[in-house]
């Protein structure tokens, strides 16, 4: 492939109109949607290599950009490019979407065809996100990806999925119409829909504080951050495993990925003045979310609590950089680490909750329950599968060698130099996370048979182990060697703090 | 070989192990596994044993090297890589010796177990995190071993897996270390704000310019940066050397299969603790708190956990409390500044506490599982390599003079007495007293099980024996240095040069050490001086009440039990610090947990707002429903009036 071929929109039509196929196989021929959705999603992902391969950490700015009108009137244009923020997580997305695929082969039968082709378009739509450069596009994908998931919740989930649904579109609509606002505000002031030309728009700090709680009410229930984040667990709950699957890795990535490309570099004064509000809120979901975790019978709410704490890494991660140039009268040597840990929890967050709502699929897919009670000593009868469910939820808990350790790790130390306190009060996570993650493995895992259900229980076939092992391979080699990940990042965090450095008002 | 291939090989050949015994135990079988994992440690044992022959004789230079880089982010160097000098061979050698002998003894103790591979493939998981730990330059990768070595004590002693007692116990291990580790990390963390590296040898050089530096911690004042950093390294260190209040785990731990309660429980892990104080010392000398501190924690570990060995019944468990009694000797020796003391107690102790407890392990296979002395009795004659190696391991846990554990012990109590530093006293006198406790209950063990009548059935009876070699072997290897490691090296480790560069002393001048150094005049003349000391005859009496309780009056324990009856109370309730955890922080917390959950979670949050707004949205809906009557005109009306709207407001607030 040469360098003008337009390598991004591929990575979000492939998908989107790939979905096509699996519709063509219908209902009656399941086999053939699912290895129809698997061509699809393989080849985008193979591409979405090229992407990594193909990126130039030397290079500052947006690379593999492209750029056409769409609506002249408005100057909205179809504009693409990526850096070193964006390419992680499109390639975690395309990456999940093979996973996806192959979770679902054996636990989805009921209309398999259009499964397959809701999770293609939101995997294109979700690319679309992270590659968009103009406001409105950016806007568009965002708002469009609810769709599929509305229905994935919907249509295949558990018995109150309408309950739940319904509360996950409000929830995630009602915050992106004040950015909406946000944006279009954004436009009439500087004639632009470019994101890139926002940055670097000069604006008011009465504009910048209002922009920012507009950004903050979409991504903080993106995130979700305490107190927007109550739809995230009865989401969770009634999806099916595929959708939990997405909506943690994938979706959930989107809020921080919004707070690092709009609201940093958008509004860095009111950032800088607000930043209060949110470590604050990091930390609420850090400590208080870590003990609701505790105190979960059902094992996916538990990993939603666990993920909204998880999160609450990555907005500490991010904002405590002004903290940290104020104590050190402006020179922001040490935020980097933060802000790195911030991006390497979003992307080892992706692998550790995806692969733990896989372990809770495939208890359910057998025992048709999710209650902690339900279950005790699966290791009996599921050796290779106590295997999987130990790595992963001891990598929920941080530990050092998996992906999980690593941006803990940074934000942890970064956050130290902002304020003893706020490390003392993140560094919980060591206890509470390795309380609700150890518990759980205790209470599902470890014991003796508890009853005829578990002890009817298979191990994990092929597929399953394929699975599982792709993922345990993900979080060990992100544990063990992060390096090429930080190389592609640390670049693009420098850059962020130059700009942020600069007032805007 | 070059020196860096050999130290590389060192921990990736039990990790090479663990990996094959672990996921293809199947394919290689009971047979396959232990021999691929003995020989991985063998050849970690022969190279560690080659790289302090080579620092030692070889005159080769210490090693401080990187293997590769982890991330650079912000400037900041993150990299894996070793520090080998005199005091991590040591450890090296101590680790994988020990490790060796437990992989053998394994072999007998685990025979009959359908676990079989993966127990191989956890210990020498376990030698690959404590080797790691060890052969750490920098920060980040000390604290990747020390989480690592948790994790695999975590499997390991929830090994036997359907045992409630055991998933619980190793839960509570995992977690008091958290507390620890918690400690542990906000010290580094401290360490890199200061710094700017995590870097051993970089902190270590900039260490004493940065020795009045101060942090602020808002709402508790200014403090030294070096206390601050010091107590917090060393919080982590109470979790993994099991120190007061963080030591309830390692009783709870004795769960686990006995080879690793030797291995890691006594030996090894819980030494990484006393191992870190002493490599951090360019630190910890710094911080005159810290270090009185570490004197306090010690010394009442030391007396304290040795009272509740006093009336344990479980054979592992008299171990495990003096294993906790011992490790507050090791810590007393730190806080006193006497590390390379504390370096050489953590020696003697890993090999005749493994010792101990490998023997233990043995009358355990004999007795077929059961491990309450007031059952044994009398094993003497069924099991003779087993009494007289625990003979020699009890001598040298008593301090007997001659025997390894003489040496050590005396020169910590030598030196804490010598020392002037807040908290001194305090410990002087937990550690002398500790010698009479130490020496009762060890003989209490010794009789209860090899001496008196025998109390067990029939049956068991009939059926005791001497387990097979594998089990003896390591028996008799351990009992060798268990006498006369520390006869031989306590020159060269004391009072010679050995450790050189690796431990730092503030002042040497007056330091401990060098005070005990002018009355030093050779190993023998020291035992023969003992004689004159109150430790010598403290231990004796405690020899001698036992043996007379034990042997001749069984019936005056009774009486001392209920003349002290509230003292026994304290003591069996172990002063009440399970109860306290249990209830404030693990009920506590789910408590707390459900109460956040459903009164401001469900209640406030989804309750009043969230379903709150939608039923007004839903009211307000019933309202305005009157408004969409479907006729066209109505809604042609509507958009006029809303574009009128929206136009009027742009032209007044944009212009």
């Amino acid at each position: 492939m040469n360098a003008s071929w337009p390598l991004l929109s591929t990575l979000i039509w492939l998908p989107l109109i790939g979905a096509a196929l699996p519709l063509f196989a219908g209902n009656q021929r399941p086999d053939m949607a699912r290895w129809l959705a698997l061509l699809v999603s393989l080849v985008t992902f193979v591409i979405s290599l090229q992407l990594w391969t193909g990126f130039d950490s030397s290079i500052v700015g947006m690379q593999f950009v492209e750029k056409s009108s769409w609506i002249d009137a408005f100057s909205i244009n179809y504009h693409l490019g990526v850096d070193g923020f964006s390419v992680p997580l499109i390639v975690l997305t395309t990456f999940f979407g093979v996973i996806i695929v192959l979770a679902a082969w054996g636990s989805i039968t009921a209309r398999v065809y259009q499964y397959m082709a809701a999770f293609l378009a939101l995997e294109g739509l979700m690319v679309g996100v992270f590659a968009a450069l103009d406001g409105i596009l950016f806007y568009v994908f965002f708002e469009a990806m609810l769709i599929p998931m509305f229905l994935v919740i919907g249509i295949w989930g558990g018995p109150r999925r309408v309950y739940a649904s319904i509360k996950f579109f409000l929830y995630t609509f009602l915050g992106s119409v004040f950015m909406l606002v946000g944006l279009i505000w954004l436009y009439l002031k500087t004639g632009s829909f470019a994101i890139l030309d926002w940055h670097d728009a000069a604006l008011g700090m009465q504009a910048q504080t209002l922009l920012f709680l507009g950004f903050l009410a979409a991504f903080a229930v993106k995130i979700p951050m305490w107190p927007v984040h109550t739809w995230l667990p009865d989401a969770h709950v009634e999806a099916p495993t595929g959708g939990s699957v997405v909506l943690a890795a994938i979706m959930l990535k989107i809020g921080g990925y919004g707070f690092i490309r709009f609201s940093l570099p958008i509004t860095p004064d009111a950032s800088s003045h607000l930043d209060w509000l949110m470590i604050l809120l990091s930390l609420i979901a850090v400590v208080y979310i870590g003990f609701v975790a505790l105190a979960q019978q059902d094992m996916k709410k538990l990993i939603a609590y666990s993920s909204i704490s998880h999160m609450g890494f990555v907005t500490l991660g991010l904002f405590i950089a002004f903290a940290i140039a104020r104590n050190s009268g402006g020179d922001f040597q040490g935020a980097g680490l933060g802000i790195t840990g911030a991006m390497v929890q979003m992307i080892s967050h992706g692998f550790i909750s995806g692969a733990m709502f896989l372990c809770v699929g495939v208890l359910y897919d057998r025992v048709h329950s999710r209650q902690i009670n339900d279950y005790g000593g699966v290791a009996n009868t599921m050796p290779w599968f106590a295997v999987f469910m130990v790595l992963f939820f001891m990598a929920n808990s941080g530990l050092p060698g998996t992906s999980g350790f690593v941006g803990e790790f940074m934000v942890i130390l970064s956050s130290f130099k902002a304020n003893p306190w706020y490390a003392f009060l993140a560094g919980m996570t060591l206890i509470l996370g390795a309380a609700y993650s150890l518990w759980l493995v205790k209470r599902v895992v470890f014991g003796d048979v508890a009853n005829q259900q578990v002890s009817e229980l298979q191990d994990i076939n092929r597929r399953e182990a394929l699975i599982l092992t792709i993922l345990a391979v993900a979080v060990i080699a992100v544990g063990v060697y992060p390096a090429p990940l930080v190389e592609m990042i640390d670049p693009a965090v420098q850059q962020l703090l130059n700009h942020i450095g600069q007032s805007k008002v | 070989m070059e020196l860096k291939s050999i130290l590389i090989l060192i921990p990736l050949l039990p990790l090479f192990g663990s990996i094959v015994a672990g996921l293809f135990g199947r394919q290689v079988g009971r047979a396959g596994a232990h021999w691929i994992t003995i020989l991985a440690v063998a050849g970690s044992c022969v190279l560690s044993l080659y790289v302090i022959k080579q620092l030692v004789f070889g005159g080769v230079e210490p090693v401080n090297t990187t293997i590769y880089t982890w991330a650079v982010t912000d400037g900041i160097q993150f990299q894996v890589g070793f520090l080998v000098d005199k005091l991590t061979a040591l450890m090296m050698g101590v680790v994988t010796f020990v490790s060796l002998m437990v992989h053998i003894y394994t072999i007998g103790y685990m025979h009959d177990d359908p676990g079989y591979q993966r127990f191989f493939s956890y210990i020498n998981l376990f030698t690959f995190s404590m080797l790691m730990l060890v052969m750490a330059n920098n920060f980040m990768q000390l604290f990747f071993g020390w989480e690592a070595v948790g994790l695999v004590s975590y499997l390991l002693i929830g090994f036997w897996f359907k045992r409630q007692s055991a998933v619980s116990a190793n839960l509570k291990a995992f977690l008091v270390n958290r507390v620890g580790d918690f400690g542990f990390l906000l010290g580094i963390a401290a360490i890199l704000s200061v710094f700017g590296t995590v870097n051993y040898q970089e902190v270590f050089d900039m260490a004493p310019s940065m020795a009045n530096a101060t942090i602020t911690v808002p709402g508790f004042g200014e403090w030294s940066m070096m206390t601050f950093i010091c107590i917090g390294l060393f919080i982590g260190a109470m979790g993994k050397s099991a120190q007061a209040p963080l030591h309830v785990w390692l009783p709870d731990s004795m769960e686990g299969p006995t080879p690793i309660s030797a291995l890691i429980h006594a030996a090894t892990m819980v030494t990484a603790g006393i191992f870190m104080v002493t490599r951090m010392s360019p630190l910890f000398e710094l911080s005159e708190t810290a270090l009185s501190f570490i004197l306090v924690i010690g010394g009442f570990t030391a007396f304290s956990m040795g009272l509740i060995g006093l009336i344990q019944n479980d054979i592992k468990r008299v171990v495990a409390y003096s294993t906790l009694s011992q490790l507050g000797y090791m810590t007393v020796a730190l806080g006193a500044s006497a590390y390379s003391a504390a370096i050489f107690h953590l020696m003697t102790h890993a090999f005749f506490k493994a010792l101990l407890f490998l023997g233990a392990g043995s009358v355990i296979i004999a007795m077929h599982h059961r491990q309450d002395m007031r059952e044994m009795g009398g094993l003497k004659k069924y099991m003779p390599v087993t009494y007289w190696t625990g003979w020699i391991g009890t001598l040298a846990l008593i301090g007997f003079p001659f025997f390894s554990g003489f040496y050590s012990k005396d020169m910590i109590i030598e030196a804490v007495g010598h020392s002037h530093r807040a908290g001194a006293t305090f410990a002087y006198w937990c550690v002398l007293l500790g010698a009479f406790f130490t020496a009762f209950y060890s003989f209490r063990l010794l009789h209860m099980t090899f001496h008196g009548k025998p109390r067990m059935d029939e049956h068991t009876r009939s059926h005791l024996h001497e387990p097979p070699w594998v089990v003896t072997v390591p028996l008799i290897l351990l009992a060798i240095p268990s006498i006369g490691i520390g006869f031989f090296t306590i020159e060269p480790l004391l009072f010679g040069d050995f450790f050189g560069d690796a431990i730092f002393l503030k002042d040497p001048e007056h330091n401990v050490m060098t005070a005990l150094a002018e009355h030093y005049h050779g190993a023998t003349a020291m035992a023969l001086h003992a004689l004159a000391t109150p430790v010598f005859w403290l231990m004796l009496a405690g020899v001698g009440l036992a043996s007379y309780i034990y042997l001749r009056q069984p019936k005056l324990a009774e009486t001392f039990a209920q003349r002290l009856g509230f003292i026994k109370h304290i003591l069996e309730k172990k002063y009440w610090f399970d109860e306290l955890y249990l209830n404030v922080f693990s009920r506590g917390g789910v408590n707390l947990g459900k109460q956040l959950w459903q009164k401001a979670d469900a209640g406030l949050i989804d309750g009043l707002l969230v379903n709150g707004a939608a039923n007004v949205t839903g009211r307000v809906a019933v309202l305005f429903r009157h408004l969409q009557s479907g006729y066209l005109y109505h809604y042609a009306f509507m958009m006029i009036i809303g574009l009128i709207i929206i136009i009027g407001a742009f032209v007044v607030f944009v212009k």
